[in-house]
């Protein structure tokens, strides 16, 4: 057991769970956008409004009772994701890559059955896997095929880009790599790979699991230092204009690269988690303080990424 | 940016006004801030005696009346057969006694139980008392026309004046006159008489020395005379102004203090001792519906009052639970379960709590692992988990009792509900997080639970939040600064150490 003083974190600038909640989540996100995020059926229908790119949307589960025949509906796709419309923490998706007769292709590989599925649903329904466990419905949408770049990078699951948006300005990012130990999920806490990314290139910057720094995926064994984000402006942009349309001033937004449709908005979160800073090795606080004391943010999400890449390059702030 | 200004004056109003009324309430009404705080109090027994004529009897004792330094807490009159009243005029309380028929020695019994109080001063007067008339016999009337010309010219004040008198009375060598004065009188009479000589008003008052365990005591006399607008007691022994602390002025003014009639060879005597008695208990009696009285909780019946007990230890846990969460950071499986679980400990004991509460919990599991595959709904699989948490509890219960536990039955004071979602939390997060997050959740919980509990069962944190709830405002203030905590956490002192020990390196 090791600690660290409190004022060697504050000199790293390592923003804590308890600032966060005050200084940023309870000052710059008003409670009544919550509902926007927290709902991702609500996100979803926001951000084809916005023209932000989504998964595509297959059909929404909002009842028992059609759950009874859902087989057909699920029959017809080839792969896809069931997402609790209002869950947390990556709880409750379930991610089907294909079939095998009649059984389910799960991504880790194991096989599940409709029975499985239903069940899945019908605790989703009711909202075992919400907040607060308030009841839900279910979304099921398009897998996402994610681009050759990660190939090899990932073990199950989807590899998902975490960029921390403050008032619109992309301020941290980090790639998040599922691993066998999380399972397929992205969480950190669960055992994912975070690889921090400079914010001005895309390009990686130390990975972590753990909250240990390592070198190359448990898993794959490929290198984590050279990975390179493609088309990284494009996926800032599509970060920072999720301040606009989520009118919260304080969020992790999850995008995905998909192969032929690019950079797509999973979903967003009004309390991003702090590990970011432990996968960049570099504290948020300062970042944070920066853009807070701009006195007139720039209206266009072009000016501030450029903004951005600018000021908070690897050697920046 | 929201000014913090209004925040933190209602943090420090909050804390303000616990602070206040608890001190005003342990000033005013006495109520100890500590437990098992002991209080002298004097019992005193007035005992009077008279030979009855078989005639109907009325016998009449001058009763003290808020005498200064001493509060009456009770007062009880035991005597057979007789009818006891007590009756106030004109500021005078007098205990009467009243029989048809007797006949025989007879005795009768006056009790009463006296704290000290910090209450020196005697009542102001409304009436100004005039100086009574005095006269002297032929010689006497020369010699206390001198005395008193001797006291005037040494004085300036009637209090000095009376000093200054007392002084020449109680000369082991008395002049001549002096000596003259004392030949046949006592020197509080003649106190008394030149005094009211002088154009003071004077009177002679009757206190009783107390000492503990004294039987058959007489009243020792004082003198009181009366300056500006209050009357000023006197010790005719000393010639001190003011009371001895150990004086208890039982009777007052010139009123007799034993009237007897259809009585003969009446007296009185008087008998005391030294008790303890519990301070607290003590300001409830003595106090019961003055000034703050109201606001404590103990105006309401019994049945209540056990119930606020707890009610009350409930703040002290949240704290207990913010401190935790916000300052160390420790991951409990819902937020306030911890805090229900402590006050379930408090009527259980914490050893039989804990073995109980695992060992539901790790039969709820078990449970719950098997209607995990039975696909029901989220509510059913709830309520199905109550209902058998109910017959766990029993069952256990039973068990306890069989094997001659009868703490056992105590079991049901857990919350079956919140010990359902428990079950139903703990079963999720095992499938999802593994077992490991099961133990550090629940460990979490039952730490902060113990942690709450072992404040919460101190004597002392029981006493202040039932005695003085208001000191829960303070618990508030500082939940409401814990609010504002924008510090580390002390878990985070840990997560975060690789970073700063990489920048070292």
């Amino acid at each position: 057991m090791k600690w660290v003083s409190p004022f060697k974190l504050a000199k790293a600038g390592i923003l804590g769970m308890n600032c966060r909640n005050v200084d940023f989540i309870g000052r710059y996100n008003l409670r009544r956008f919550y509902p926007l995020v927290d709902d991702k059926l609500k996100t979803k229908l926001l951000a084809e409004e916005y023209g932000v790119a989504t998964p595509t949307l297959r059909f929404v589960v909002k009842t028992q009772h059609e759950i009874g025949h859902i087989e057909d509906r699920l029959m017809a796709l080839n792969g896809f994701a069931i997402k609790p419309s209002r869950g947390s923490g990556g709880k409750g998706i379930l991610v089907i890559i294909g079939r095998r007769g009649n059984q389910f292709i799960k991504s880790s590989g194991t096989e599940v059955s409709i029975e499985d599925i239903r069940r899945h649903l019908t605790n989703t329904l009711a909202g075992l896997y919400s907040l607060r466990g308030a009841p839900d419905v279910a979304i099921i949408e398009d897998l996402i095929e994610f681009d050759d770049t990660f190939k090899g990078y990932s073990h199950e699951g989807v590899p998902d880009i975490r960029i921390i948006v403050f008032r619109g300005y992309p301020v941290m990012a980090m790639l998040r790599l599922a691993t066998h130990a999380s399972d397929g999920k992205a969480n950190l806490h669960q055992g994912a790979v975070g690889v921090g990314l400079d914010i001005a290139t895309g390009q990686g910057l130390k990975a972590v699991q753990f909250s240990s720094p390592i070198t190359l995926h448990p898993d794959t064994k490929m290198p984590l230092g050279d990975l390179r984000i493609p088309d990284w402006k494009n996926m800032l942009l599509l970060a920072s204009r999720c301040y606009e349309m989520s009118n919260l001033g304080y969020i992790g937004t999850d995008i995905v690269l998909d192969k032929s449709r690019g950079a797509q908005l999973l979903e967003l979160n009004a309390r991003p988690g702090l590990s970011i800073q432990v996968a960049n090795g570099k504290g948020l606080l300062p970042r944070l303080r920066h853009i807070e004391k701009i006195r007139k943010p720039h209206r266009l999400a072009e000016d501030r990424v450029e903004y951005a890449i600018a000021t908070f390059h690897s050697q920046g702030i | 940016m929201v000014s913090r200004v209004p925040f933190y004056t209602i943090v420090a109003l909050l804390i303000f006004t616990g602070l206040c009324t608890a001190l005003l309430r342990h000033v005013q009404l006495g109520i100890p801030f500590l437990p098992g705080q002991q209080e002298k109090v004097w019992l005193i027994e007035a005992r009077v005696d008279f030979n009855s004529q078989n005639a109907p009897v009325l016998a009449s004792l001058d009763l003290p009346d808020n005498p200064p330094g001493y509060a009456i807490l009770n007062e009880v009159a035991a005597s057979p057969g007789y009818g006891f009243s007590i009756i106030e005029n004109d500021g005078r309380r007098r205990g009467e006694w009243s029989k048809n028929t007797t006949s025989g020695a007879q005795t009768l019994y006056y009790k009463a139980q006296l704290i000290r109080s910090k209450d020196l001063d005697t009542d102001l007067v409304d009436v100004m008392p005039t100086p009574q008339a005095v006269f002297w016999d032929g010689p006497e009337a020369t010699a206390a026309e001198y005395v008193i010309e001797m006291a005037q010219n040494k004085s300036s004040s009637p209090e000095s004046f009376t000093r200054e008198l007392m002084r020449l009375l109680l000369n082991p060598e008395p002049g001549q006159n002096t000596g003259l004065l004392l030949a046949n009188q006592s020197p509080v009479i003649v106190m008394d008489k030149l005094l009211n000589q002088a154009g003071i008003p004077a009177r002679i008052s009757m206190g009783l020395q107390l000492e503990d365990a004294r039987r058959r005591q007489s009243l020792t006399p004082v003198i009181e005379i009366f300056a500006k607008d209050r009357w000023l007691v006197f010790d005719p022994s000393t010639g001190q102004q003011g009371l001895s602390e150990d004086i208890l002025l039982w009777q007052r003014g010139s009123n007799s203090l034993l009237d007897v009639v259809g009585g003969v060879n009446s007296r009185v005597s008087f008998s005391m001792i030294e008790q303890t008695l519990p301070a607290l208990e003590l300001s409830q009696s003595q106090f019961a519906g003055q000034g703050f009285a109201w606001l404590g909780v103990h105006t309401l019946p019994i049945e209540e009052q056990s119930m606020f007990k707890l009610l009350f230890l409930l703040p002290l846990g949240a704290m207990v639970v913010v401190f935790m969460r916000i300052i160390v950071g420790l991951k409990t499986s819902g937020t306030f379960m911890p805090i229900l679980i402590a006050l379930a400990f408090l009527q259980t004991s914490l050893v039989l709590g804990l073995v109980s509460f695992i060992s539901i919990v790790a039969m709820g599991l078990v449970i719950r692992t098997y209607l995990s595959r039975l696909n029901l709904l989220l509510v059913s699989r709830i309520a199905t988990l109550v209902v058998l948490v109910v017959f766990l509890v029993s069952f256990l219960s039973l068990v306890g009792y069989q094997l001659g536990f009868s703490t056992g039955m105590t079991i049901t004071f857990f919350p079956m509900i919140i010990i359902a979602w428990t079950i139903e939390r703990m079963s999720i997060l095992w499938e999802e997080e593994g077992p490991r997050e099961v133990v550090t959740q629940g460990g979490g919980s039952l730490f902060v639970a113990v942690l709450a509990y072992l404040l919460m069962q101190l004597p002392l944190s029981g006493h202040l939040s039932f005695n003085f709830p208001e000191l829960n405002l303070i618990i508030l203030a500082i939940i409401m600064l814990m609010g504002q905590y924008t510090g580390y956490k002390l878990s985070e002192l840990r997560r975060f150490r690789a970073m700063v020990e990489e920048d070292k390196a």
